[in-house]
């Protein structure tokens, strides 16, 4: 009986002969933590009083949930970072250097074929890269510095087929919120996703990234894509490692299999409070919106970017709208100051900020006003998640919020289509 | 060992960040002070109504959401005994375990606010002693079982240096 891509990583890495079900001890090819963990990662830590990391080289910390710090009671969390970092010769990125995410890919820490933990949930992002890259807390984060090792239970295998030219104005963001509406918020719990599909394979490494990242919106251990030419071409001149991509068997055993067509796709929103309560953006167009987020390590890559200031270019974000952009990382902050397209958001009334999390998770820059409405970019809509529980959250693709950000209301996208 | 304590009951889907909302996670790494703004979204009076010792329950997919750490440990330090729920998500189940704090997947539907229960964590046993009835739950990994057992991973690590599954 063949095996899945989970198995034969998990596999390699702990050397055994991994099934799903089984636990087991596999060792770490890396392991990153952001500030919203890394201090708790770090009190684990010296809990555990070990001296040294095993391998300190596959280590990262980021610093981006709250960067810059908008507090003295962060600004000391981070100077406990840079001084753990530094003593025990740890990458540190700090403020500007981008969310964690975009950072470990920008740096390939992550390569296809590895085993990654990262204690932030959207770890399963690499699995677009071909990682087996879950989220883990702080204390296994702890665990696994100190030990260069951690315990997995090898999940069960969703196989999640996508297929279907996608029609001119819908993204990859459009295809990930119709699959977290319709697997659910817990419907892959335990599971990993092995996401393909000629859909897939037509999507550039950025779309792919986004879909992987909504993989724990489902429940997901893992979000996990084969590697092909372009997966190849994004490491090319990154990183000398050298690596092995990792293929399924034609044989390998599936706990369910789904297969969606795309090709009559409409845009997607997630309404207020949960990330799969999904219809098709038409059903709530109209709706007014106060503010608009693109950014985040779901939609805040070079793509992304592109396909929004398409729809900015030449416009204006309507009155009383504020629009924040933040690119995901430093390189796609210096790819976009390049092309322009800065340039374009800044003269289109957006605020862009500082590579990183931004508005993302509610601890600094964009708190929303009590009954005011967002559309954003991000992965989570939870009641509360932007800093505050009395403004709703709707999550769109990068061109459906700067199309309502122009307009003021939720706005299909494909009405500024050029 | 065995664990009695009041049901303080919630519905599916309890995200971390109704547990601990990121505003204040940030802030501190004072558990004491995250303990007071526990569930806090969902109910307010949360946290002056707990006692030492109770237990939460609640539906499918507790702790769905966030990796923060600070969801098990906040409701700890809250004086939660455990928490019971149809399923977790698996981030939260894993980060509760490594802090000590039972996790305890069973069919919770009968549990009401309020209930008495009684809980044996190696039995696998359930007991709303309230409505006089008895409910499995399913058992936990070996691998947990010795985390919980240590008190939680960092006192795990600190004893055995690395983890072991057999
Ligand atoms: S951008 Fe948002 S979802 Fe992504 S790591 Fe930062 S806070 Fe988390």
């Amino acid at each position: 009986m063949g095996r899945t891509i989970s198995e034969k990583i998990l596999g390699s890495h702990s050397g055994t002969a991994a099934r799903a079900g089984d636990i087991v001890v596999a060792e770490l090819d890396f392991m990153m933590a952001q500030d919203g963990t890394a201090p708790l990662a770090i009190r684990s830590y010296e809990g555990m009083k070990g001296g040294a990391p095993a391998h300190p080289e596959r280590v990262a910390l980021c610093i981006d949930h709250n960067a810059p710090s908008p507090l003295r009671s962060v600004s000391e969390l981070h100077a406990l970072m840079r001084s753990f970092a530094g003593e025990h010769g740890l990458e540190l990125n700090d403020v500007g250097e981008g969310v964690c995410h975009q950072v470990m890919l920008d740096k390939a820490h992550v390569v296809p074929g590895s085993l990654v933990i990262g204690a932030d949930s959207h770890t399963c992002t690499y699995g677009a890269v071909n990682a087996f890259a879950t989220g883990v807390g702080s204390t296994d984060m702890a665990a696994g510095m100190l030990s260069g090792a951690l315990w997995f239970r090898v999940p069960e295998t969703m196989k999640v087929t996508v297929s279907g030219k996608l029609p001119e104005g819908v993204s990859a963001k459009d295809i990930a919120l119709m699959m977290v509406g319709d697997i659910t918020a817990d419907g892959a719990t335990y599971m990993a996703l092995e996401i393909g599909g000629d859909t897939i394979t037509a999507l550039d490494l950025d779309g792919r990234l986004t879909i992987s990242n909504l993989a724990v919106e489902m429940g997901a251990k893992a979000g996990l894509m084969e590697a092909d030419d372009k997966t190849l071409e994004f490491f090319e001149g990154r990183t000398t490692a050298s690596f092995e991509s990792v293929s399924p068997d034609a044989d390998a055993r599936y706990a369910r299999e789904i297969a969606y067509d795309v090709s009559g796709l409409e845009p997607q929103i997630a309404r207020p409070h949960q990330v799969d309560n999904v219809c098709a953006v038409g059903e709530v167009a109209g709706v007014p919106v106060a503010e608009g987020l693109i950014g985040t390590c779901t939609n805040g890559r070079i793509e992304d970017l592109r396909s929004a200031a398409a729809v900015l270019g030449g416009r204006k974000v309507a009155a009383g709208v504020r629009l924040i952009v933040a690119p995901a990382s430093r390189e796609v902050m210096l790819e976009a100051l390049r092309e322009g397209l800065i340039e374009i958001f800044t003269e289109a009334g957006a605020a862009v900020m500082c590579p990183g999390c931004a508005s993302c998770v509610g601890t600094h820059q964009g708190v929303p006003g009590d009954g005011e409405n967002v559309i954003s970019t991000a992965n989570r809509n939870f009641k509360g998640r932007m800093g505050n529980p009395e403004a709703f959250i709707y999550l769109a693709s990068p061109t459906t919020v700067a199309a309502s950000c122009i307009e003021g209301k939720i706005t299909d996208p494909r009405e500024y289509l050029p | 060992m065995l664990l009695k304590g009041k049901a303080h009951r919630f519905g599916d889907d309890v995200n971390t960040d109704y547990i601990i909302s990121g505003r204040h996670k940030f802030k501190t790494l004072d558990m004491d002070e995250l303990a007071c703004h526990v569930m806090e979204d969902l109910d307010p009076e949360f946290y002056g109504r707990c006692q030492e010792g109770d237990f939460i329950v609640a539906g499918k997919n507790f702790g769905c959401g966030s990796s923060r750490e600070q969801a098990p440990l906040a409701l700890k330090h809250a004086g939660v005994a455990g928490v019971l729920a149809g399923s977790f998500a698996r981030i939260y189940f894993r980060n509760s375990i490594n802090n000590g704090l039972p996790a305890i997947v069973c069919d919770t539907t009968e549990i009401e606010d309020g209930d008495e229960l009684e809980i044996d964590l190696e039995a696998g046993m359930v007991r709303d002693v309230t409505k006089g009835i008895e409910l499995a739950s399913s058992p936990l990994p070996k691998v947990m079982l010795d985390i919980l057992s240590e008190g939680g991973l960092v006192e795990y690590m600190s004893r055995h240096g690395s983890l072991k599954v057999s």
